[in-house]
Order: C-alpha cells, then sequence, then structure tokens
C-alpha cells in the first residue's frame, strides 16, 4: 500500500502532485496506526499553510493526531464530505479520503519528500 | 510478589492474542491487546451478539479464615455480610478519606472464604495496603498470577457458553457465580462484566486458558462471537457508566463524590469501616463535588485531562471522554460542584484551546434492553 504516483512525509501524509496543485492524505501505515476513524477536522480554503505547520487534526476512538502541512502552500480545496464520514480514512485513504489540496508554493519542497520505496523503508525502520 | 521494572508482564493469553492478529499495547504494566478487528466492530459485536476478553491481568487476593469477614466489612465500604455464599459484590477499599485505594469484586465462596479481584495497575498497592490493615485471624494471600481471567460479553454470552458447560446459566443470577467445568476445565462462572451488557467471567488455571479461549471462540462462531480489546472494554463501560480507577476516581475523590454511595453501607450491620466518618455525612447529606456525565454538543471528542468550565472558570478536568461506538455520541465524564450538576447544565470542554459546548445528560448513556 505504497503507491509510486505519491511523495510522502515522516509524519505518514502523502501529496500527490497535479500539475501546480498538490493533493494531500495521511497514508494506509497511518490511518491502520490510527484505527476506527471518528473525526477530522480541516482548514478554512484560503489558508496559507507553511511547511511542516498543523494543518487539521484526525481522531480514532483511541488517539488524537495532528495533520502536518508536507509543502508550504495556500489551500485551494478541502474535502468537507470527508469531514462527515471520517471513516472513509480507514477505508480509501489514498483515494475518497484525500483531505485539502494545496497551492504548491515551493516545488524544491517536494524533492525533499520521500518516494514510495523509501517511505516503505522509513515504515518498515519505524516498525523495528 | 516482585517482578521485574520495565519489563511487560503477560497474560497466559499472550501468543494467542498475537496469533489472532491483536494490535498489542502496555496498560498498567501489562502487555495486552487493545484491539482485533477494530475497536468499533468489536464494540457493537459485544453490544449485538457477544466478545470474548483477556482480563487476566486483573489481580485476584485469597481472604481465608475466621476473623475473614470481620477483616472485610472493615477495609471495605459495601456490607459483605449481605453475601451469600457464591454471590459476588461491587465495592471499594476506601481510604480514612473516603477516597478508594481502589475500586474491587468480593466474592463469597463460604461464609470464611472469599476472594477480591482488584485492577491490574493496583495489585502490588493494594496488598500491601490491605496487609497494613492488619488481617486478624484470617490469611491474606495474592494469588494474582494463579489464575486466567475471561470474560464472554454481550447477549449471545449465556447461549454460547451453555455449549461448553453442564452448570445451569439460566440459575446463575446478576452477582452471582458457579463452579464446575467448562469446556473441561475446572471454572468459577461469574454472571459479572464491565460492559453493561449480560455476561460471564471464567477464572481458570493460567495453564488452561489458551485452550478454554479456543473452545469459546469455536462455539461462539456461529453466534457473532469475536476477540475484543481493552479499546472496546473501554469505550463499552463508558457508555454503561462504569468508572475507571484512575481516571474517575482515586486517591482525591470520595466513593460518594464519584457516585458510589451505593456501595457505601451504612446500616447498623455493617460496624466501623475506614472513611465511614466521611463517607456516611456525605452519603446522608450530600458531598460538595459529583460525577456526572456529559455529551458533547458542538463537534469535537472530550478526551481525558481536558479542562472543563462552568461559564469562564475552569472547574476540573474530563476523566473520561470518547466518542460512544454505540451510540454515536461523543461523551464523557466529569466531576461538577454538587449544585451545578442538574441533567441539563452547560459547560464547556476545552479542546485544543477551544471552547465546545457540552451539556449535562443522564447517565447511564446506555442501558441494555430488558429481556
Amino acid at each position: 500500500m505504497y503507491p509510486e504516483d505519491l511523495r510522502y512525509t515522516k509524519d505518514h501524509e502523502w501529496v500527490r502532485v497535479e500539475g501546480d496543485r498538490g493533493r494531500v492524505g495521511i497514508t494506509d501505515h497511518a490511518q491502520k496506526q490510527l484505527g476506527d476513524v471518528v473525526f477530522l477536522e480541516l482548514p478554512a480554503v484560503g489558508r496559507q499553510l507553511k511547511q511542516h505547520e498543523t494543518f487539521g487534526t484526525v481522531e480514532s476512538v483511541k488517539a488524537v493526531s495532528e495533520l502536518f502541512a508536507p509543502i508550504t502552500g495556500e489551500v485551494l480545496e478541502a474535502n468537507a464530505a470527508l469531514t462527515q464520514k471520517p471513516e472513509k480514512i480507514n477505508a480509501d485513504p489514498y483515494g475518497e479520503a484525500w483531505m485539502i489540496v494545496l497551492k504548491v508554493g515551493s516545488p524544491a519542497e517536494l524533492d525533499g519528500l520521500m518516494d514510495a520505496a523509501a517511505y516503505r523503508a522509513f515504515v518498515e525502520s519505524e516498525a523495528r | 510478589m516482585e517482578h521485574p521494572a520495565g519489563a511487560l508482564r503477560k497474560t497466559p493469553l499472550n501468543d494467542v492474542h498475537r496469533e489472532s492478529g491483536a494490535r498489542m499495547v502496555p496498560f498498567g504494566g501489562w502487555d495486552m491487546p487493545v484491539e482485533y478487528s477494530g475497536l468499533i466492530a468489536e464494540h457493537q459485536a459485544v453490544r449485538q451478539a457477544a466478545g470474548l476478553f483477556d482480563v487476566s491481568h486483573m489481580g485476584e487476593f485469597e481472604v481465608e479464615g475466621p476473623g475473614a469477614l470481620a477483616f472485610l466489612q472493615r477495609v471495605t465500604s459495601n456490607n459483605v455480610a449481605k453475601l451469600v455464599d457464591r454471590q459476588a459484590q461491587y465495592s471499594a477499599l476506601p481510604m480514612p478519606s473516603g477516597a478508594p485505594v481502589d475500586d474491587v469484586i468480593v466474592y463469597r465462596r463460604a461464609v470464611d472464604r472469599y476472594l477480591l479481584v482488584v485492577n491490574a495497575a493496583n495489585i502490588d498497592k493494594d496488598f500491601a495496603w490491605l496487609r497494613a490493615q492488619g488481617p486478624r485471624d484470617c490469611s491474606l494471600v495474592n494469588r494474582s498470577d494463579d489464575f486466567a481471567l475471561l470474560a464472554l460479553q454481550g447477549p449471545r454470552a449465556a447461549a454460547i457458553l451453555q455449549k461448553l458447560t453442564a452448570v445451569e446459566l439460566a440459575g446463575v443470577g446478576y452477582y452471582h457465580f458457579a463452579v464446575g467445568d467448562v469446556a473441561g476445565v475446572p471454572a468459577s462462572l461469574s454472571r459479572t462484566g464491565y460492559t453493561g451488557e449480560d455476561g460471564f467471567e471464567l477464572m481458570v488455571a493460567p495453564d488452561a486458558a489458551a485452550g478454554l479461549w479456543r473452545r469459546l471462540m469455536e462455539a461462539g462462531r456461529d453466534e457473532g462471537l469475536v476477540p475484543a480489546g481493552l479499546g472496546a472494554r473501554d469505550t463499552l463501560r463508558l457508555e454503561a457508566r462504569m468508572l475507571l480507577y484512575g481516571n474517575d476516581m482515586d486517591e482525591g475523590t470520595t466513593l460518594v463524590e464519584a457516585g458510589l454511595g451505593w456501595i457505601v453501607a451504612t446500616d447498623e450491620a455493617k460496624g466501623d469501616f475506614l472513611g465511614r466518618s466521611v463517607l456516611e455525612p456525605q452519603k446522608k447529606g450530600g458531598a460538595p463535588r459529583k460525577l456526572v456525565g456529559f455529551e458533547m454538543v458542538e463537534r469535537g471528542i472530550a478526551r481525558h485531562g481536558y479542562p472543563v468550565l462552568l461559564g469562564d472558570r475552569a472547574v476540573g478536568t474530563v476523566t473520561s471522554g470518547s466518542y460512544a461506538p454505540f451510540l454515536q455520541k461523543n461523551i464523557g465524564l466529569c466531576y461538577l460542584p454538587a449544585d451545578q450538576a442538574a441533567v441539563g447544565t452547560a459547560i464547556g470542554v476545552e479542546v485544543r484551546g477551544r471552547r465546545l459546548e457540552a451539556r449535562v445528560v443522564p447517565t447511564p448513556f446506555y442501558k441494555r434492553p430488558r429481556a
């Protein structure tokens, strides 16, 4: 469950680059670690985020986890439907459960993120 | 009993949990399963069918001898003399302040033979406390390593268990127990639990636990039985407003404040006990604070430790808070000044620096439908 077309962070977010936009969510590994997701809070459209800044909160029955912006940029879209059905984060973390779309502010930041192979190695090293 | 500091202890079912794909977490010094298939699915299974829990981490003390009843009357809050053989009683070990060292279940095996089941995290503390109270004409023995405890809970629990035992379960009332074989394993079968559902807790020898677990899972396969972890156990008990020691009550809250006045015996027959001089007047005249249930009005989940506000004034913290999977609401417990604790009272819960509206509601949040 490490799609090749995504870039990954050490906080277990993913970014899918779509032209000058970056679609953001959390990884399959992250949703498994959280367990059943029951709450999601996302930022308002138009907000300017800096890389690593908190953009929201995801909660499972047992855990609270902050969401960190993988790259700098303006929030162009927020998935309001997902806040009503946050359990989709467990079911389809790379598809329906995208969280926000950012306008890529600093393309160089993308190069600093992990590709699928590096992220897989990172997850495996954390498990040890 | 000494155990190396730092190392997590394992119940006799540890391998079974790992084989079942459980996610294991440290809990009160033990390596315990928090969930198997998923917390919400396990929670719903217990409400609608049945769940099987490993609660072998709980502690067991035997109190036996001609002085056992007198000793237990002095160190527990409830009236032990009301028990008949093979009856159990929810109780507590109060300190002179009226606050509990722990909450416990007292089982009467015979008039001079009792078993106390205590919280896992408090085993050493409770045992030291009880020893310091000076048991007279009775023995006090920590048997915590000699028993495994399995909790089979849910509306289908009795039907599943009946497949494996000749004990007539219909004859075992709530908070009573029987002694007999389950799947060929000598067991005590107690109609108790921590989920708000009907169910049984089975006490067996540690080396019999894994076999019994498998036989129960087999017997329950067609009844919707699932293994359930401590995660679901916590949300189930919260919906039923069963308190968690260390969260909802501790050495700083009296039993009456915690809403446990019903396990404080003030009748003549009980005699003097630790904390009576504080608890009896509180039970009659009220305590300054009261543990209440609340429901979030605004979107957000209250968690243990989040500040609770009355108007602008911080009055305490959330003692337990969670999403409630069966009720599909965000609920919690907190202490409020007794004169501002009525059902309907508006309170605030501070979630990540923001005040969210909540209101006091009647408890238990969930009450099982009567059969």
